[in-house]
């Protein structure tokens, strides 16, 4: 028994996707033809465009978020940061005439400038990431109802000049099918990001404070510099998410977005990141994403609703966790 | 006489109720080996930490190459040619050996970091060094011993001047530390200056051509190794003479009932099939060579490990032990090798670290009973001679020998029958280790019986009544004290090797 687990986990393409990224990909297919069996209506194409629509802001925050998590930190305020930064993006374009282009801009800008204020002050003072960032979350609650005055977020849609920027996400064709294009850049995206974790000396550093911060240090280092950029990839990619977020809904209620975070962080210790710290994969937090949101959409089609999503999600969740620490007990 | 690099002059550093180092004088000349001796806390590897910019000095000049200097960080130093190997192991163990050995100034291609280009650059020094280490290996999943050789490896791999031991031998086996003092030859001969920081006396007379002494965070003074004996150092260092003698007999009468009997112990590949017995007031010494499966052995007798198959009795009577609470509460204690991963929680101070193990026995009611883990406490830190502002004092920031200390009293305090001490002075100084064997003594005295993992042989010649040897997962021989030598404990030792190679 022992000596199979072995072989499998020595195999060479099991051990190139990592046996808690294929366990993910075996039970998305599975659930995947489960609904597909038990749902008519689940079969259709629309299905497929619904489950990519909700995944964007997702999947972009929990790429993000990989990064802080790498380092045995997290985010906390990317869900009301995202609300945040689009409610005030639309706000630019609204009552400033702002270009679309410019006002894009200035939303990841707040993103990035946000992750930087968590980084330097957790990286510099040294104040516990989870209260760092659980005080920012709620910063970003208030602030973006209080600079747009209680503004009620639109970003341009239809016929609206600047609605352009919704086909980053999904093209209509003139016969009315929808095409996720989206999708095409959030695979480009964990591709590059993947290629930043383990190939670049930012990766390495990532991975190097969550392991042993001070050995890294010793080594010579600038700990503070690399610690600040993990927050900084993490509040850029909130930014974009913030952007798919405005490309997806059409209305936007500043104080909202709390909990969101909590999914994106879901998908990426689902995808074996550890919370501990030192290692963790953007495929694996890809394929996390892809299952909270199959989850999400897939289930309301056999009859259960969300407080059912729920449950299951959090199960799933556990299970991942459980799996994980399990696996590296084993080690000596 | 050889040119002095580094020269540093009255250097001055405080801790918050500590004055580590008082006006300390140290030179390194190029091409010599210079020994730093002191007992625990004396300040050896502060005075160390200060040279390559990790804590700033309050006062004092430290003049490099001719120039005087202050290095703000460990890269500076590094650039300026001072590496050091710490005594602690600093090594990210997630990353693999080659990324470890090269953090901080990888290969790159364009933006791509060369893994590739690092694994030869690791293959190549290791070959160079004639350590067998797959440079590809998870960090962690090497022994302690290897990822000491890996620290070692990555310090020489720097283009160093001068480079500094803090304590590398602490997890090294015999072979090993022959092949550190090859490496260590070989760059005193290249011309480089070398500090060398251990406890162990025979290294010392072995390796370095001077000897800087160091007590209290005070520089008493330098001698040439050559022209000194092993008395006059540990003279200087504590200031009173010690003498370290091996037993010839065993000390515990032969009719002594048997506390422990343990048969056909199996637990993966590390232990297979060991039985052994313990009496009452004995000292029972486990040799081998690091990796022979002695502290999988003990792990697995102490419950903290899974074990396939075996029995345990104790006085005779049949126990089953699943877990180390099962153990404790039949009366075993185990002295983890490892303080930092299962002996001693950085972070608390030594009071509640001493404490840790048996904290049932200091609660009155819902609340923990300060006075009396006071008490406990202060006996130990005085027993032991632990160096300390106080007892309120973070483990964190004792020096790595006390810290040890710490994880002794916590075993002493939990009053066991039976003690399974594992590499017990690893670390220590002289002085204290004297104190350590004596509280030894005065345990088995009081009926209490001993099983002492040691790599060290003098330890092991020193300290027990009867000797165990493993090799590879198997226990090769026993033998009494009275016939015991070097020669037939490293013969059994290295039995299963030897075969093994022959099979090939
Ligand atoms: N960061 C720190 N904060 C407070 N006190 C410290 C700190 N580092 C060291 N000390 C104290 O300074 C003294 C010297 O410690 P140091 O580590 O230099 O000793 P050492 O000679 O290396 O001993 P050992 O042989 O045990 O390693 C000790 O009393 C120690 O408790
Ligand atoms: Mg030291």
């Amino acid at each position: 028994m022992e000596k199979q687990k072995k072989s499998l986990a020595s195999n060479p393409i099991v051990r190139a996707i990592g046996v808690q990224r294929l366990v993910i990909l075996i039970v998305l297919v599975v659930l995947y033809l489960f609904f597909y069996w038990r749902s008519v209506p689940f079969r259709r194409y629309t299905t497929l465009v619904q489950i990519c629509n909700f995944m964007y802001y997702i999947l972009l925050m929990a790429i993000g978020v990989t990064f802080p998590l790498i380092t045995g930190g997290n985010d906390l305020s990317m869900g009301t940061g995202l609300i945040c930064y689009s409610v005030i993006g639309s706000y630019l374009i609204r009552m400033y005439n702002m270009p679309v282009w410019a006002a894009l801009i200035c939303t990841i800008a707040m993103g990035v400038l946000m992750g930087t204020i968590n980084g330097v002050i957790i990286a510099k003072i040294e104040i516990p990431p989870f209260i760092m960032t659980l005080s920012t979350m709620m910063f970003c609650r208030g602030m973006g109802a209080v600079l747009t005055n209680n503004f009620s977020g639109t970003w341009p849609d239809g016929s609206q000049a600047g609605a352009w920027f919704r086909s980053i996400f999904r093209i209509v064709t003139p016969n009315k099918t929808i095409i996720p294009l989206g999708m095409l850049w959030m695979i480009l995206l964990v591709i590059i990001m993947t290629f930043i974790l383990n190939h670049t000396r930012v990766g390495r550093y990532i991975i190097a404070i969550g392991s042993n911060k001070e050995a890294l240090k010793l080594s010579g280092v600038n700990v503070f510099k690399w610690h600040v950029f993990a927050y900084m990839i993490c509040g850029f990619f909130t930014g974009l998410a913030a952007i798919a977020y405005a490309g997806t809904f059409s209305n936007i209620t500043p104080g909202t977005g709390a909990g969101f975070e909590l999914d994106a962080i879901g998908s990426a210790i689902i995808g074996g990141t550890a919370m501990t710290g030192g290692s963790g994969s953007v495929v694996g937090t890809f394929l996390g994403c892809l299952l909270i949101s199959l989850l999400k959409t897939g289930l309301p089609f056999i009859g259960l609703q969300a407080n059912w999503q729920q449950i299951i999600t959090g199960g799933i969740l556990l299970a991942a966790v459980t799996i994980d620490m399990m696996r590296n007990r084993k080690r000596p | 006489m050889p040119e002095v690099i580094l020269t540093m002059k009255g250097i001055d550093k405080s801790f918050p109720g500590v004055h580590a180092l008082d006006h300390v004088d140290f030179e390194v000349r190029k091409g010599e080996v210079h020994a730093l001796m002191g007992e625990n806390g004396a300040g050896k590897s502060t005075l160390m930490k200060v040279l390559t910019g990790i804590y700033t000095k309050d006062s004092g000049t430290i003049t490099y190459e001719g120039r005087e200097v202050t290095f703000a960080n460990p890269r500076e130093a590094q650039q300026a040619g001072i590496v050091i190997v710490h005594q602690e192991l600093n090594m990210m163990g997630h990353l693999t050996v080659a990324q470890n050995i090269f953090i901080g100034r990888e290969p790159k291609k364009g933006i791509r970091i060369d893994d590739n280009a690092m694994n030869v650059e690791a293959t190549k020094l290791f070959k160079q060094l004639g350590i067998e280490i797959d440079p590809k290996t998870t960090m962690s999943e090497l022994t302690v011993a290897k990822q000491q050789m890996c620290e070692i490896a990555k310090a020489i791999s720097h283009d160093a001047k001068v480079i500094i031991f803090d304590e590398p031998t602490a997890a090294l086996t015999d072979t090993e530390i022959e092949q550190l003092f090859v490496i260590i030859r070989d760059l005193r001969a290249k011309g480089y200056g070398i500090v060398y920081i251990s406890h162990r006396m025979d290294e010392i007379k072995k390796i370095t051509d001077r000897v800087s002494v160091m007590r209290d965070g005070q520089y008493i003074g330098t001698l040439i190794t050559e022209d000194c004996t092993k008395e006059d150092i540990i003279n200087m260092m504590v200031g009173r003479v010690i003498y370290e003698d091996p037993k010839t007999q065993s000390q515990c009468p032969p009719d002594a009932p048997v506390v422990l009997k343990v048969e056909h112990l199996n637990a993966g590949k590390m232990v297979q099939d060991v039985s052994f017995e313990l009496k009452k007031g004995e000292i029972l010494g486990f040799a081998g060579l690091v990796g022979a499966g002695r502290t999988e052995t003990c792990r697995a007798l102490f419950g903290a490990d899974p074990k396939q198959g075996g029995d345990i009795y104790i006085e005779g009577k049949k126990v089953e032990i699943h877990s180390p609470k099962d153990a404790v509460e039949h009366g075993l204690s185990y002295l983890s090798e490892d303080r930092k991963r299962y002996g001693i929680v950085l972070k608390k101070s030594i009071t509640e670290n001493s404490t840790l193990a048996t904290l049932k026995e200091y609660t009155k009611g819902l609340f923990i009973d300060r006075p009396k883990e006071e008490k406990v406490t202060q006996r130990y830190v005085d027993e032991l001679r632990t160096k300390t502002p106080g007892i309120d004092q973070l483990v964190m920031n004792l020096s790595g020998g006390n810290q040890q200390k710490v994880v002794i009293a916590k075993w002493l305090v939990n009053d066991a029958k039976i003690m399974i001490f594992d590499e017990p002075t690893r670390g220590i100084d002289v002085g204290a280790k004297q104190e350590i064997y004596e509280l030894m003594g005065r345990l088995v005295k009081e009926g209490k019986s001993i099983i002492m993992i040691s790599s060290e042989m003098t330890e092991i010649l020193r300290m027990s009544d009867r000797i165990l040897v493993m090799c590879e997962g198997k226990k090769t021989g026993e033998l009494d004290i009275a016939e015991a030598t070097q020669e037939n404990i490293m013969n059994l030792a290295t039995r299963d090797i030897d075969m093994r190679e022959g099979d090939k």
